[in-house]
């Protein structure tokens, strides 16, 4: 291949930020948060699986506060994932592609995710009571 | 475009990549299923936060959660390994290595589903 230098098209740092280019990296960036976020989920239920001794030990480490500060961000980045999973669905329908469109979903998301995390949460720690 | 394709690919409809939609459409696929999934999974965590060890097995022995576990499990598994395929395909540029790295992604999705669904089977049996 040629390696003479050649002039290239602007990349990312040449363009104003918007909320959705922050979306766009933060929907791939919680992805792969999520995939570790699974290795916690198997390993809820392997610990399960092997009785209670185990499972404990999982208890132990996920009620010290380094084990809610992951969970908390498991939860966040499930929520984020999720509702611009959504948008993305809507998109891939054609629908909701115009810029001002997205500019409202884009805070539809963001108020999705903090509201939905923190309901889980106030709800997970019976704040709000009904449920625990 | 139409014009550079033989007929047969033209049917085909399968791309440079020679796989078509099948990656995007698998992903959308799961992620559809995954919503509801998501959201029964986390409103019941939400019931077991103060659950001790029986009461987290007895719910995971019941039939019905058992069953949605399984399907939560691997298909999010499946999402898994679409979705790191692509951030793979996107900054690995060492063929050796981009290989490498997808055969340990796949792998990797690979083994944890099947752990997972093997743990919730020896629950629920």
């Amino acid at each position: 291949m040629a390696k003479k230098e050649r002039p290239i098209s602007p990349h990312l740092q040449i363009y104003a930020w918007g909320g959705h280019m922050a979306l766009s990296i933060f929907h791939r960036a919680s992805g792969i948060a999520l995939g570790a976020g699974t290795l916690l989920l198997i390993w809820w239920l392997g610990s399960l699986a092997m009785g209670e001794e185990s499972y404990i030990l999982f208890q132990t480490y996920m009620s010290s506060i380094y084990g809610k500060i992951v969970l908390f961000a498991f939860t966040t980045a499930l929520m984020l994932h999720m509702c611009n999973g959504i948008r993305h669905l809507f998109w891939d329908a054609g629908k909701g592609f115009d810029l001002d469109a997205t500019r409202r979903s884009n805070y539809l998301i963001f108020a999705g995710t903090v509201i939905f995390t923190a309901a889980i949460w106030l709800l997970g720690l019976g704040l709000i009571g009904g449920l625990s | 475009m139409g014009k550079m394709q033989t007929p047969l690919g033209k049917v085909r409809g399968l791309g440079s990549a020679k796989n078509g939609t099948h990656h995007w459409w698998m992903q959308k696929v799961t992620a559809v299923a995954l919503i509801p999934l998501t959201i029964w999974f986390v409103a019941s965590l939400v019931q077991l936060t103060s659950s001790d060890y029986e009461a987290a097995f007895m719910w995971v022995a019941y039939p019905l959660n058992a069953i949605l576990m399984i399907l939560f499990i691997s298909t999010g598994v499946y999402h898994l390994k679409l979705g790191i395929q692509v951030v793979v395909e996107d900054y690995i540029h060492v063929e050796m290595t981009k290989v490498t790295l997808q055969m340990i992604v796949t792998f990797g999705c690979a083994a944890l589903g099947l752990t997972g669904v093997l743990a919730i089977l020896k629950i629920a049996l």
